[in-house]
């Protein structure tokens, strides 16, 4: 009896201790350091806030609450607890408004002061892309120089292109043969630069075909490329002087479906078995279709495109293949204009340029990884865009 | 003029399409939008000439009576039939044109066309890979690496042992060829490279194919990639500043105004 009385004492004085006796929950504490500004190199209409979560324990949720000096307060919006910057994407311009964000844990609210009156405005120029602005003028002014100092009459050299030098060949091949030729200008639309690469090779091979008296075929996959692919043909033509050889129905529109397209060129193929084929452009899955029937006919094949996926395929199966940046360069190497080709010596020094910034940029990320070298990581900032 | 108009349009456009990319502001956004409208308008006026073109092609190709010209017949009635079914009973799905002409047509079709692509991926790999010269026997090697490492068994064999034992066997060869002609500089050539490699297979490479493909892919692969994509991307303003400056006028036809 005693020994429970004994234990009924203990137990009564130990509980109070450890039931009662809860630690201290710290106050919910607001936000602070808020600042909202315009946000910067946008089309307007955008407040950007940032903030920090006050001491002690995360809140649930921030809520942002804007207020349009003249009418009344609204929460625009809510953000996670570990989210600090919040975009409003629905200001007029040139209104001011105030901010202030709330720490929301249950149903108590810690609101940080109101920020003093902010407008969004549009800006002028986007000065994140500073760097791409000073790449350009740099490469623009290497380009115009090289261009007058061919126009100045000095030749410049121009490393041999294996696949161009082919073009005379296959163009010659095909009158000897009595055969015709299979241009391909790709399957993408006028807006790619593939295209209009190869659009002005084009222009190059009808002179040639013109000259040679060989027949020509252009299937279109683009309503537009086939517009223009045949007043180039045409133009070609009157240029050499041939504007009678000129077949109206040598360029044609197929469809724009792309293995509908690859059907019918390779159909054509089959039918005509023509001398040579040309696939400079853009080209995405039929180019193995299209270059492997091509192969199975028998004819010389000259490939060309800026698509790192196609090349392999392209060069397998073709017996010259242009290798991203020579379809561009084709235009200048088959007409040896010195304008064009002082282009494409300014385009050799901005490669050489970018590739030492590269190697420098590089070397730079590596040594920034090192305590000692940190200032180094704010030089390769300067060339991230945004 | 003919000339002259053409240039003077493609300067504007391009300068201004140029400056567009700089400046944020609504009014060079709208101007783009506006511009992407008037693409589209323009591409459908071409694509009535394209159809023009199709008619008028296959029609010739029928009257003259030229080599497989009753495909040609099959392309006018396909295009006359799609084009009555469009008008005549609407597009949407639930229509003729939607449930038979394009789910049970043309894309069985087109996958069909997409299929052949396997076959071609056959024929093309067994032609690119035989050894037939250096360059040759290396695209062998890396794609029989990349291959064996892509499928799922492949990826979990082991590649450091058997690397090291078929490089052993291969120097071994080597030298007792190179012993037998008494080429000594061979010799010591051969034991150098054997040694290099070794240590490279050993210390280099991971001890499963799987990582060892991915290497390739990552490293030679994706470098050679950049480098063209490189030249390309440059390639590209090269040839865009040439069309805009009126320099490069082979999209009208070649040569000077």
């Amino acid at each position: 009896m005693t020994a429970l009385l004994l234990t009924l004492l203990l137990i009564a004085q130990v509980q109070p201790a450890a039931g009662f006796d809860p630690p201290p929950v710290p106050p919910l504490a607001a936000p602070v350091s808020l600042r909202a500004f315009d946000t910067p190199n946008d089309q307007g209409k955008s407040i950007t806030l940032t903030w920090q979560p006050g001491s002690g324990p995360l809140p649930e949720a921030f809520v942002i609450e804007r207020t349009e000096l003249g009418t009344g307060a609204e929460v625009v919006a809510s953000s996670p607890p570990d989210q600090a910057v919040f975009r409003d994407e629905e200001t007029q311009d040139r209104r001011p408004y105030t901010y202030r964000v709330g720490a929301v844990s249950g149903s108590d609210t810690a609101w940080s002061n109101p920020t003093a009156p902010v407008m969004s405005s549009p800006q002028f120029f986007n000065t994140t892309r500073v760097n791409v602005l000073a790449a350009m003028v740099i490469f623009f002014a290497l380009v115009v120089y090289f261009i007058e100092t061919a126009r100045r009459g000095k030749s410049l050299f121009v490393r041999r292109i294996a696949g161009l030098d082919a073009v005379e060949e296959a163009v010659g091949r095909a009158t000897e043969m009595g055969k015709p030729i299979v241009y391909v200008p790709g399957l993408a639309g006028i807006d790619a630069i593939a295209t209009i690469a190869s659009i002005n090779i084009l222009g190059e091979v009808a002179k040639k075909t013109a000259q040679y008296d060989s027949a020509l075929l252009v299937p279109n996959r683009d309503p537009i490329v086939y517009t223009v692919a045949r007043e180039v043909v045409k133009e070609a033509y009157t240029k050499a002087g041939r504007p009678d050889a000129f077949k109206a129905d040598s360029v044609f529109f197929i469809t724009s479906e792309q293995f509908a397209y690859a059907a019918a060129v390779d159909g054509l193929m089959v039918r005509e078995k023509p001398a040579t084929n040309f696939f400079l452009g853009m080209f995405w899955a039929e180019s193995l279709i299209l270059a492997e029937t091509g192969a199975t006919t028998g004819a010389i094949q000259i490939a060309g495109t800026d698509s790192v996926f196609q090349l392999p395929f392209f060069i397998t199966a073709c017996d010259y293949t242009l290798i991203g940046e020579e379809l561009y360069a084709a235009s200048a190497y088959l007409s040896r204009e010195p304008l064009l080709l002082g282009s494409l010596k300014g385009q050799d020094y901005g490669k050489m340029i970018i590739l030492a910034v590269v190697t420098l940029g590089s070397a730079l990320l590596l040594l920034s990884g090192l305590p000692a070298f940190r200032l180094f990581s704010r030089i390769t900032d300067l060339f991230t865009t945004g | 003029m003919k000339r002259n108009i053409p240039l003077v349009v493609c300067l504007v456009m391009g300068v201004s399409m140029m400056v567009q990319f700089f400046v944020p502001h609504p009014v060079s956004v709208a101007y783009y939008e506006l511009t992407t409208r008037w693409f589209r308008i323009v591409a459908a006026f071409a694509l009535v000439l394209g159809t023009g073109s199709l008619i008028m092609y296959h029609s010739d190709k029928i009257q003259r009576k030229r080599q497989g010209w009753f495909y040609s017949v099959v392309t006018i009635l396909a295009f006359v039939a799609t084009a009555v079914i469009g008008l005549g009973w609407g597009i949407k799905r639930g229509t003729i044109l939607q449930d038979v002409i394009f789910s049970n047509i043309l894309v069985p079709l087109n996958a069909s066309m997409f299929a052949i692509l396997a076959f071609y991926m056959a024929s093309a790999a067994y032609r690119a890979f035989r050894a037939r010269t250096k360059e040759a026997s290396l695209l062998l090697i890396a794609a029989f690496v990349v291959m064996l490492g892509m499928v799922p068994l492949g990826a979990n064999l082991p590649f450091r042992l058997p690397a090291l034992v078929l490089l052993t066997v291969g120097v071994a060869v080597g030298i007792y060829l190179a012993v037998r002609n008494q080429n000594w500089r061979g010799v010591l050539v051969l034991g150098l490279l054997w040694v290099l490699l070794g240590l490279a297979v050993r210390f280099l490479f991971a001890p499963r194919f799987g990582a060892v493909a991915e290497q390739v892919l990552s490293y030679p692969n994706m470098a050679a990639k950049r480098a063209i994509v490189l030249g390309v991307a440059l390639g590209a303003v090269a040839t865009s500043l040439k069309v805009i400056l009126g320099i490069e006028r082979g999209w009208l036809g070649g040569g000077k105004s």
